[in-house]
C-alpha cells in the first residue's frame, strides 16, 4: 500500500509552490459543503416541495382571476424567503457546532476569504433559487389557464423578477449574518425567526415605536418589493435603513467574531 | 520542518503553554509527549494557527502556517479525528480538501485505499463510524494534500493494536523518506516504537527535549528538598541539567555526591536524594502523569 505512496509522493523534494486556492474554488466547495449533508439536502428539497405546495392551494383556494403567474411565483417566495435563510445559516454554525472549522481553516487560514467564499455562495444560492420558484409558478399557471380561461394572466415584469430575486438574496445573506453572529445553529435558527418578529409586534403595538417600523421592520420594508412598480428613493432608503439593522451590523459584528475566535 | 519559538498562550490567569521552543527535522518522527491538559494540542494549534499565541512565533516549511498559501499541499494537519460532519460520508470528506487544495479526485480514491476505507466504508457517513474509523480517514485526510509534514494530535487513540502497528510503518516511511513528522500522544510506550526525538511537555513547560537514546537512557538523580526553588537555581548554576518531576522533585542529570555538595553547600534540607532507577524519562513522565491525576481528583 505505501507503495504506491513512494511512487506518487517525494516528501524530501526540493522547495515546490503551490498556488492559493482562488475564490471561485473556495466557493465551490462551500456550495457542495451547503448541499452534501442531510440537512442541507433536505432544506433544498422541502423549499421547492412547499413552493409546490403553496402554487397548488392558490389553484384551488384563490379566485380564478388571481390565480396569475405574478400571485403564483411571489406566494413561492415565501418558503424561499424563510427557508433558505436556514442555509445561511448551518453554513457558518455547522463549522462551529460540527467542529469542521479545525479543517475549513486549517486548510485556509485567511479566514476572510472563507467569509467571502461563503458569501458567495448564499448569494448565488439565493440567486439560483428562484428558478424553481419560476418553474412551478409556471406549471401551476398553467393548469389554472388550462381549468378556467377568467385564470392564467401571464403578465410579469423584469423589475418584479429583480425584486424577486433581491430578496430572495438579503434573506439568505441574513442568515448568514445571524450565523456568523451566534456561532450556533440551534441560537441562531431560534433567534432569526424570533427576534424580527418579536420586534413586528412590539413596534405594531406600540403606538410610539410605529414610525421606527417603517424603517427598520424588514416585513415591513420588504413590502413595496411586492408591488408592480418601481422603488421611490424613499422606499429604497427605508429598505436600506432595516438591511442595515439586520444584516450589516449582525454581519460585521459576526465577520469580527469569526475571525478572532479560537478554532479549537 | 517545524520551529516553534518561545510560544506561549495565557488564558486569562491560566498559562496553558509557557515558553515552549522546539525544532523538528525533515527525516524524523518528532514525539510530542505529556499527560492531558498538559498543552500538547494548544501548542499544535498555535503552529496550525488556530489559535492565536499570547508570544512567541512559529514556522512550519519555513513560513508562519497563516502564510503559506496552501497549506494542505506542505504539512498535513489531524488534530481532532471526531471534529468531522458527522452527516458527510467519508469520501465526501475527503472530496472537500482535496477540492480546496486543487488535488484530483483520483487523489481520495488512493488514500481511502491506504487507510483501508475504500469500497462500501467511503460511502458510509461519519456518524457511523467507529473513533478508529473516523482516526483513519484523519490521517488520509492529513495525506491528502502531498505534504511533506504532518502534524498529528493523538492520532493513535482509538486505533486497535494492528492499526497502531500499520500507522507506525505508515509515519516511519514518510519520514524515511524525508518527511516531518510531529505526533502527539498522553502515552509513552505508543510514540516510544516510532519517534526519534522526544518532546516531553508538563504544566505548559517542555520538561525533556532530546533523542529518544538520549532520554530513555539518561539516570540521573531524583532529589527533594523543603526549598525546591532556591536549590534548582544553585544546582543549575552549578552547571547541572535540572528537569522537574512531581511533589517538588526535581530530576538532575549528575552523580549523587554532586548534588549533595551544591545543596551542602547552599545548606539545603535534603528530604529525598536517590538515583532514578529506571529510564529517566519514564520517571519524569509518571511523575507527570501522577500530578495530572491529582490534580483531576482535587
Amino acid at each position: 500500500m505505501t507503495a504506491t505512496m513512494t511512487e506518487t509522493r517525494t516528501p524530501a523534494a526540493a522547495s515546490r509552490t503551490f498556488p492559493r486556492p482562488n475564490l471561485i474554488r473556495l466557493t465551490g466547495v462551500e456550495l457542495r459543503k451547503m448541499a452534501d449533508t442531510r440537512a442541507g439536502f433536505w432544506l433544498m428539497v422541502a423549499t421547492a416541495l412547499i413552493s409546490v405546495v403553496v402554487v397548488a392551494i392558490q389553484l384551488f383556494a384563490a379566485d380564478p382571476p388571481d390565480q396569475t403567474f405574478k400571485n403564483m411565483f411571489q406566494s413561492t417566495l415565501f418558503p424561499v424567503g424563510v427557508l433558505l435563510p436556514i442555509l445561511g445559516i448551518l453554513s457558518v454554525t455547522s463549522e462551529w457546532t460540527q467542529r469542521t472549522a479545525l479543517t475549513t481553516f486549517a486548510l485556509t487560514p485567511q479566514r476572510q476569504r472563507i467569509a467571502s467564499a461563503k458569501l458567495l455562495a448564499t448569494v448565488l444560492l439565493g440567486v439560483v433559487s428562484i428558478l424553481p420558484a419560476l418553474g412551478v409558478a409556471a406549471i401551476g399557471n398553467a393548469v389554472a389557464g388550462g381549468m378556467d380561461p377568467a385564470a392564467g394572466d401571464w403578465s410579469f415584469s423584469g423589475t418584479l423578477l429583480g425584486y424577486a430575486v433581491l430578496f430572495s438574496v438579503l434573506n439568505i445573506i441574513w442568515g448568514l449574518a445571524f450565523g456568523m453572529l451566534f456561532m450556533n445553529s440551534a441560537v441562531a435558527i431560534v433567534l432569526y425567526f424570533v427576534v424580527p418578529m418579536v420586534w413586528s409586534i412590539l413596534t405594531q403595538m406600540i403606538e410610539g415605536l410605529k414610525s421606527v417600523s417603517e424603517w427598520l421592520d424588514f416585513t415591513v420594508t420588504s413590502t413595496p418589493l411586492f408591488e408592480d412598480a418601481a422603488l421611490t428613493g424613499g422606499e429604497w432608503a427605508r429598505l436600506a435603513a432595516s438591511i442595515g439593522l439586520w444584516v450589516v451590523v449582525p454581519g460585521v459584528l459576526g465577520l469580527v467574531r469569526l475571525l478572532k475566535r479560537e478554532v479549537s | 520542518m517545524i520551529s516553534v519559538t518561545s510560544l506561549t498562550k495565557r488564558y486569562g490567569a491560566h498559562t496553558a503553554v509557557n515558553d515552549v521552543s522546539f525544532e523538528c527535522a525533515p527525516g524524523t518522527v518528532t514525539g510530542f509527549l505529556g499527560p492531558n491538559g498538559a498543552g500538547k494540542s494548544t501548542t499544535m494549534r498555535m503552529i496550525t494557527g488556530l489559535t492565536p499565541p499570547t508570544s512567541g512565533t512559529s514556522e512550519v516549511a519555513g513560513r508562519p502556517y497563516r502564510q503559506l498559501p496552501n497549506p494542505g499541499r506542505e504539512v498535513g494537519v489531524l488534530l481532532d479525528a471526531s471534529a468531522q460532519h458527522p452527516g458527510r460520508t467519508g469520501r465526501e470528506v475527503l472530496s472537500l480538501s482535496a477540492r480546496t487544495q486543487g488535488v484530483g479526485s483520483q487523489r481520495v480514491d488512493e488514500l481511502l485505499d491506504l487507510v483501508g476505507l475504500a469500497g462500501p466504508a467511503a460511502k458510509r457517513r461519519v456518524r457511523g463510524y467507529s473513533l478508529g474509523m473516523r482516526q483513519r480517514l484523519g490521517i488520509a485526510h492529513a495525506f491528502i494534500g502531498d505534504p511533506r509534514v504532518l502534524i498529528l494530535d493523538e492520532p493513535a487513540n482509538g486505533l486497535d493494536p494492528e492499526g497502531i502497528f500499520w500507522m507506525r510503518g505508515l509515519l516511519r516511511d514518510f519520514a524515511d523518506r524525508g518527511g516531518t513528522v510531529l505526533l502527539s500522544s498522553h502515552l509513552l510506550r505508543e510514540v516510544e516504537a516510532v519517534a526519534d526525538r522526544l518532546v516531553v511537555i508538563g504544566g505548559g513547560r517542555i520538561v525533556a527535549n532530546g533523542t529518544k537514546a538520549e532520554l530513555l537512557a539518561a539516570g540521573g538523580v531524583r532529589v527533594r528538598a523543603l526549598d525546591p526553588a532556591t536549590l534548582r537555581v544553585a544546582l543549575e548554576r552549578a552547571g547541572l541539567a535540572v528537569t522537574e518531576g512531581a511533589e517538588g522533585a526535581l530530576i538532575v542529570q549528575a552523580e549523587a555526591e554532586q548534588v549533595g555538595q551544591v545543596a551542602a553547600s547552599i545548606s539545603a534540607v535534603l528530604i529525598e536524594l536517590r538515583p532514578v532507577d529506571t529510564g529517566g524519562l519514564e520517571e519524569l513522565f509518571l511523575t507527570l502523569t501522577a500530578a495530572e491525576a491529582k490534580e483531576t481528583a482535587r
